[in-house]
């Protein structure tokens, strides 16, 4: 469960930019290639902002799906599991080009 | 809400800001502008990394170790794979050739620490038992106040001993020069690809209770394919922590790796 202790990060960061704003919703991209469950990471969010300013905050998260580029074909590939093989060639001199973000992009204030 | 500004349409930035990022509000966002969005709500743009912070400590302790020239390891494994025991077999072979640390992170209890106890490491324990029933994991500062109990200066190796879990460790850099993790072959073969990110972020996997492979129905060969599929790369050591069986192939990788950090 570290989506947790990420949460608590989460809620530093949100309440730093956000500047004593009402915040409505911080959108986050995570990449798939990450070990970060994103219903778990909602209900964490739940947990960490119940009763604080963030508690109406709601998490929007886009996920990124893992690509490798293969240096022998020269192709970029969307992986559909976390095996770093081409699935062309069958090289294994790849190199991860999406799938490991994990950000937040921004934040969307409420209207008031 | 008087601080709070209402956009009526998307180009209406008119509270004295413009998308050049010389801005004179009061909230401190960092890159790109804001032409992009045409919601009812501000945004405010972010891009910042949700490790960063957790990233800076570990920096900071990285630093700390080159200061004095101490090679750290994050040693990782699932509960029951035998971190500990394994720790206490290297520190029986390394006592009194290089004075070694330990950071142990333990959920409640110090019954680790007490295994290591004897062979004149330092160690440093970690209760990581706080909030909401424990943290499964270590991150940069909980190592970080762990390091203000050690003498850096008297150290040549720091191992820090994680919380046994799979999942949550991998994700969390301490400051580390290394990864090693402890894979037991009761553990099963498709492990690798069950949990990716921990097996492609470690250097090392040291394949415990090697002895046991007689009694099993453990295909070591698939699990090696199933290893190099999320980690090429990755070094290797059969050993069983039990025995003492492959354990100086350990030490020596240790060793070696030692021997290049050299104090800054």
């Amino acid at each position: 469960m570290h989506e947790l202790s990420i949460c608590r990060s989460i809620t530093a960061i949100v309440t730093k930019h956000a500047a004593g704003k009402p915040v409505k919703t911080v959108h986050l991209k995570v990449g798939e290639l990450r070990q970060i469950v994103p219903d778990t990471l909602a209900y964490c969010w739940e947990l960490v902002t119940d009763g604080s300013e963030l508690a109406s905050a709601e998490l929007d998260i886009e996920r990124v799906p893992g690509a490798i580029r293969c240096a022998s074909c020269d192709e970029t590939h969307t992986l559909t599991a976390p095996i770093l093989v081409c699935p062309q060639c069958g090289g294994r001199d790849v190199t991860i080009v999406s799938g490991e973000e994990f950000l937040i992009t921004s934040l969307e204030l409420a209207e008031v | 809400m008087g601080r709070f500004h209402r956009h009526d349409d998307a180009t209406g930035h008119g509270h004295g800001h413009g998308h050049d990022h010389d801005h004179d509000h009061d909230h401190d966002h960092g890159v790109g502008d804001h032409s992009g969005y045409a919601t009812g709500g501000e945004r405010i743009e972010v891009l910042e990394r949700i490790f960063d912070e957790n990233d800076r400590t570990a920096a900071a302790n990285r630093a700390d170790f080159d200061t004095h020239g101490v090679f750290t390891v994050n040693l990782m494994s699932s509960p029951g794979a035998g971190k500990t025991t394994l720790l206490r077999a290297a520190l029986e072979r390394l006592h009194r050739r290089i004075r070694v640390g330990i950071v142990e992170g333990d959920i409640e209890t110090g019954l680790d620490a007490d295994r290591l106890a004897g062979f004149g490491a330092q160690i440093s324990l970690l209760n990581t038992a706080n909030g909401f029933g424990g943290e499964c994991h270590l991150d940069a500062p909980m190592v970080r106040s762990a390091l203000s109990r050690l003498d850096l200066a008297a150290i040549d190796l720091l191992i820090v001993e994680n919380v046994g879990n799979l999942v949550c460790p991998a994700e969390f850099h301490v400051g580390e020069h290394a990864r090693a993790m402890v894979y037991a072959i009761t553990e099963g073969e498709e492990k690798p690809l069950k949990y990716p990110v921990m097996f492609r972020s470690v250097d090392v996997v040291l394949v415990n209770k090697i002895d046991l492979l007689p009694h099993l129905d453990f295909d070591l060969a698939a699990f090696y394919r199933n290893l190099r599929d999320v980690n090429p790369d990755v070094a290797v050591v059969e050993l069983s922590a039990r025995t003492g069986q492959g354990v100086d192939a350990w030490i020596d990788w240790l060793e070696a790796r030692c021997a290049t950090q050299v104090a800054g």
